[in-house]
């Protein structure tokens, strides 16, 4: 295993058990990914895009423990993964904070997963909070929160309990433009603060170009790795229009024409 | 300094102005057609528009109530029906909420009970009425029992639903973070159930009491139903509608406090028009 490797995918398949429509009651297997074998390394940042329905919530969940792959392995650090467990933190895409829990409730709960002392917890919520800005709503219920809120609460919570690896499905797709370009520089800077291997999932060419060192682009399904696109930009947070930056418009224009280009396959097939 | 206090000053002056005539007008609009509905009842039978040995002034009701109260006679049934509907209505509780997680939480137990539940919801609870008579008799264990049987199937249904109905992505959200089963249990299952079994708890206590009146008309020596039926035996009409209006308030006190605890409860729900 190469040093600074964290996460190594090891030709992973997954495929689910449907109905079969043709025969009632018979049922058949659909494969949402396989043949995926690609190595992160630790404290990148990595994203992942690919169309809809090509497997991509899947994988999140064979590398949080939730699932098991039908075939191959995921190893972490060297191990292979088995379960859920609290060195790896998720950010869904609907949030999923609970709603009986205010704000800093929330954070706690991890932190209580992980058995840390009371007193500890009160104090280590409020520092999160404060990470994403939200010091003034910790006794808010998710209900009284706008969704950037909501999100900026289910990051704290996955950063609180301190994970090496940080998963996240789509966390920025349901805010408007503008929440989700703040939240995406306050991530990058997050992770440039914590130094967290994270995998971002996303369906936007931008998003995944602006955030991810490495864009790994799946095919439609059933997904597996069609190429990985490296982003050489330096200064992301520093430069306010990186946007425009040549390097970023070519990284963007590779990544969507490897999109497009299974789409015109797809049609064929 | 001065300033600093004026202000707030200023501004409750303000709020009690605004407050005030709200309160009243809420009052009144709440109020209004009470009124007007005791006013008619008390002039009909004055007016001969209804016969005043069937419908008695209202007057002449609150006086029954009145007398009712002083000589201890209405506490004495009353006592009697709430010692009844609490008992059954607390056993429920303790029996209907455990079972309903036990149930809810394993898939196996629902199948298996689910047939047996929905022909015992859909038996009106009065038709069993007779064979709770015949097999525990007339005294007060068949009147508790037929309370708590009725109470029963609400709050079991409804715990049940509301343990299947937890979102399964607070579910997968808890189970990411490693936590054992019984966690999961009591940390998100059992705080996400609470409205939806509520909600359950509340319709046993309007149920409780209905079905208690009834079987107290039907079979017993004390108690609000049977003051009722009783006073009518003896064409002791105004104390009739005195114990009726009686079962009416503690209907409603009853159905008030359980909302309240409801809401104190589900706080966390959005309020859809709130
Ligand atoms: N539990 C399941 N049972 C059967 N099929 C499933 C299950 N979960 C996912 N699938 C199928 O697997 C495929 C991949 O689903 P997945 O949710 O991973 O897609 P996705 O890439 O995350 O899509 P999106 O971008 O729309 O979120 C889909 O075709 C879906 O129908
Ligand atoms: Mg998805």
């Amino acid at each position: 295993m190469p040093a600074n490797e964290k996460i190594r995918f090891e030709n992973v398949a997954k495929s689910f058990i449907v109905r079969d429509p043709k025969q009632k009651g018979a049922t058949q297997s659909f494969t949402a990914v396989k043949d995926l074998s690609f190595t992160v390394k630790e404290g990148e940042f990595i994203t992942l895009v690919g169309p809809s329905g090509c497997g991509k919530s899947t994988l999140l969940d064979l590398i949080s423990g939730l699932s098991s792959p039908s075939s191959g392995r995921i190893c972490m650090d060297g191990k292979e993964i088995t379960g859920p467990g609290l060195d790896r933190g998720i950010v869904f895409q609907q949030y999923a904070l609970f709603p009986w829990k205010t704000a800093r409730g929330n954070i706690e709960f991890g932190l209580e997963a992980k058995g840390i002392p009371k007193h500890e917890r009160k104090e280590l919520a409020e520092h999160f909070l404060s990470l994403v800005g939200l010091s003034a709503f910790a006794n808010r219920y998710p209900h009284e929160l706008s969704g950037g809120m909501k999100q900026r609460v289910a990051i704290a919570r996955s950063l609180a309990f301190n994970p090496d690896v940080l998963l996240m499905d789509e966390p920025f797709a349901a805010l408007d433009a503008q929440t989700r370009e703040t939240l995406q520089s306050e991530l990058l800077r997050i992770w440039q603060k914590t130094k967290k291997t994270i995998i971002f999932i996303t369906h936007g060419i931008d998003e995944a170009v602006y955030l991810g060192e490495r864009v790994v682009v799946l095919t439609p399904g059933p997904g597996t790795v069609k190429k990985i696109v490296d982003i050489p930009l330096k200064h992301r947070l520093e430069d306010a229009d990186i946007r425009s930056h040549p390097e970023f418009v070519k990284a963007r224009h590779e990544v969507w024409n490897l999109l497009h280009e299974l789409e015109y396959q797809g049609a064929y097939i | 300094m001065e300033n600093v206090k004026a202000v707030p000053a200023a501004l409750q002056t303000k709020r009690i102005k605004i407050n005030f005539p709200l309160n009243l007008r809420k009052l009144f609009k709440q109020s209004i057609v009470l009124v007007l509905l005791a006013l008619v009842w008390e002039f009909a039978p004055l007016t001969g528009f209804a016969d005043p040995a069937f419908l008695p002034p209202f007057t002449d009701v609150i006086q029954a109530l009145w007398n009712l109260i002083l000589s201890g006679e209405l506490f004495h049934h009353f006592a009697a029906s709430m010692v009844r509907s609490l008992s059954g209505f607390a056993l429920a509780l303790v029996i209907a909420i455990p079972l309903g997680l036990t149930i809810g939480w394993y898939p196996l137990a629902r199948e298996l009970l689910n047939p047996v539940m929905e022909l015992f919801r859909n038996t009106a609870a009065l038709a069993l009425l007779p064979v709770f008579m015949l097999i525990l008799g007339i005294g007060e264990t068949s009147k508790i029992a037929i309370v708590l049987f009725a109470c029963t199937w609400p709050i079991l249904l409804n715990t049940i639903a509301a343990v299947g109905n937890v979102d399964p992505l607070l579910i997968k959200s808890a189970r990411s973070m490693n936590i054992s089963s019984f966690k999961l249990f009591v940390k998100v299952i059992l705080p996400a159930s609470v409205p939806t079994i509520f909600t359950g708890i509340r319709m046993a206590g309007t149920g409780a009491i209905l079905v208690l009146i009834a079987a107290e008309m039907v079979g017993a020596k004390e108690g609000l139903g049977y003051l009722i039926t009783y006073s009518q035996y003896n064409f002791e009409i105004p104390e009739m509608f005195a114990g009726i209006l009686t079962i009416a308030l503690l209907g409603l006190i009853i159905n008030q406090g359980l909302s309240m605890m409801e809401r104190k409860l589900s706080k966390w729900k959005q309020q859809v028009n709130g």
